[in-house]
């Protein structure tokens, strides 16, 4: 008989009973609809224990390597330790270790946990100011090639997290963080795939970490790279991600200005209709959108009428506050 | 064998979802039911769609439809809606080379929702 540990309490599985079954026998209020492996309403996360293989039937990759499952068709064979998907991460403490401006209203904040936390390029992690403010911000560092981790924080005018970031952080202050999570990074499952990634402003960061992971995982397929700004002073990284143009041939950065003549190789236009004009059709494509929520909400449509698998769209709206 | 093997199970549901729910975000009748819904969750959606008309697992009771629908009812949803949804569903089976015999059939199941999807 497997036991199911959820925030702290133990239930017991009968021979047979899913895990949806079991909470729910138990009086544990669980989301669900179909009841058949569908609909994903009931989707929750393995922290420990073996997931059968039928749980995870449906599941984009990168929340398969992560432990999710549908508690409607796991029958556990043995004990599980689970946490509904949205719980937060475990929290912890870090150093401030560097500050850079990028641009004129964004920083980049290079932070070593006091443990060493299992991450990818792409995901997010929340980061508290005293007194329990917090705001989650995208990871811009790839693990096997940045020492820290790093953020790419907007100062957004009034907000109490961006402006204490923008201000008073400096290198050496210790902040808590909280785990990181998302489902939105790189796995080199079919590397000769095409992708694109799309972003806007500080959006940007989870891309630069996506991109230099894929690269430098041997990704081979074309990836294409937009980043979308009013103008070219809203822009960063420019020179790094040129660099690695030359770098991997496979590789292709656009940088876009919407309401500025565009200079030295930037093009003009919303970053969507630059790469509508770009790309007919992006039939067996995988794309990421980050940025603005307005430009993820309509990219997304845009993106899959012209091709993109709704398997394939991967997308965390950058929390803007 | 039950219809929802002889369509081909899970695959047939992923080969049809994308070109199924392409038509409908295309089709300027119904689109704006489905605009500013999350993608992902939509994605889920239009699958346990799919896996029912095809006649496979689920657990979808007519209070479910009823309640995943109202909001829709209120904007407006009606038969002509209803229609075009299963005039795309028809369309895309036949994209797939699926049999006249078939797609029949799994256009009577969507029929059987009707009622229910509508408020009536």
């Amino acid at each position: 008989m497997a036991i199911i540990e959820l925030e702290g309490k133990s239930y017991p599985c009968e021979e047979n009973e899913t895990v949806l079954d079991c909470l729910t026998r138990h009086g544990v209020q669980v989301p669900s609809s179909c009841r058949a492996g569908v609909c994903q309403s009931c989707m929750m996360r393995a922290e420990q224990g073996e997931i059968p293989k039928a749980a995870q039937v449906g599941l984009k990759p990168t929340r398969v390597t992560q432990g999710y499952f549908l508690a409607c068709s796991c029958k556990p064979q043995d004990d599980l330790r689970i946490r509904f998907p949205d719980a937060e991460g475990l929290r912890m403490g870090a150093r401030v270790v560097g500050k850079e401006l990028l641009s004129h209203d964004i920083v980049a904040v290079r932070l070593v946990p006091d443990k060493p936390m299992d991450y990818r390029a792409g995901q997010f992690i929340r980061l508290f100011r005293d007194g329990g403010l917090s705001r989650c911000y995208s990871l811009a560092s790839v693990p096997v090639l940045d020492e820290w981790l790093e953020l790419h924080v907007r100062h957004v005018p009034g907000g109490q997290v961006s402006g204490w970031v923008h201000g008073d952080l400096s290198p050496g202050d210790s902040v808590q963080i909280a785990d990181s999570s998302g489902h939105c990074f790189y796995v080199p499952d079919q590397q000769d795939r095409a992708m694109l990634l799309v972003g806007t402003g500080s959006g940007l960061a989870p891309l630069y970490g996506i991109v230099r992971d894929a690269l430098h995982q041997g990704h081979w397929g074309p990836v294409w790279l937009y980043h979308g700004s009013h103008g070219s002073k809203g822009l960063y990284r420019v020179d790094e991600l040129h660099e690695l143009e030359r770098q991997f041939a496979n590789f292709h950065y656009v940088p876009c200005v919407s309401h500025e003549k565009p200079s030295n190789g930037m093009r003009q236009g919303m970053v969507l209709d630059v790469v509508a004009g770009d790309h007919e059709s992006l039939d067996g494509w995988q794309a990421f959108l980050c940025g603005h929520p307005d430009m993820v909400t309509l990219g997304k449509t845009q993106l899959f009428l012209s091709g993109v698998s709704l398997s394939e769209i991967y997308a965390d709206p950058f929390v803007a506050s | 064998m039950s219809l929802y093997e002889q369509l081909g199970g899970d695959a047939a549901v992923n080969a049809a979802v994308d070109i199924f729910y392409r038509k409908v975000l295309k089709d300027a009748r119904i689109s704006r039911f489905f605009q500013g819904v999350d993608m992902e969750r939509q994605a889920a959606k239009q699958k346990a769609f799919l896996t029912m008309a095809f006649g496979g697992p689920n657990n979808y009771s007519g209070l479910d439809m009823r309640r995943g629908h109202a909001h829709l009812v209120a904007q407006g949803l009606d038969d002509s809606h209803f229609d075009a949804v299963v005039e795309h569903l028809g369309a895309t089976l036949k994209e797939l080379n699926v049999p006249d015999a078939l797609i029949v059939q799994v256009a009577a199941i969507a029929e059987t929702t009707r009622n229910d999807v509508l408020g009536k």
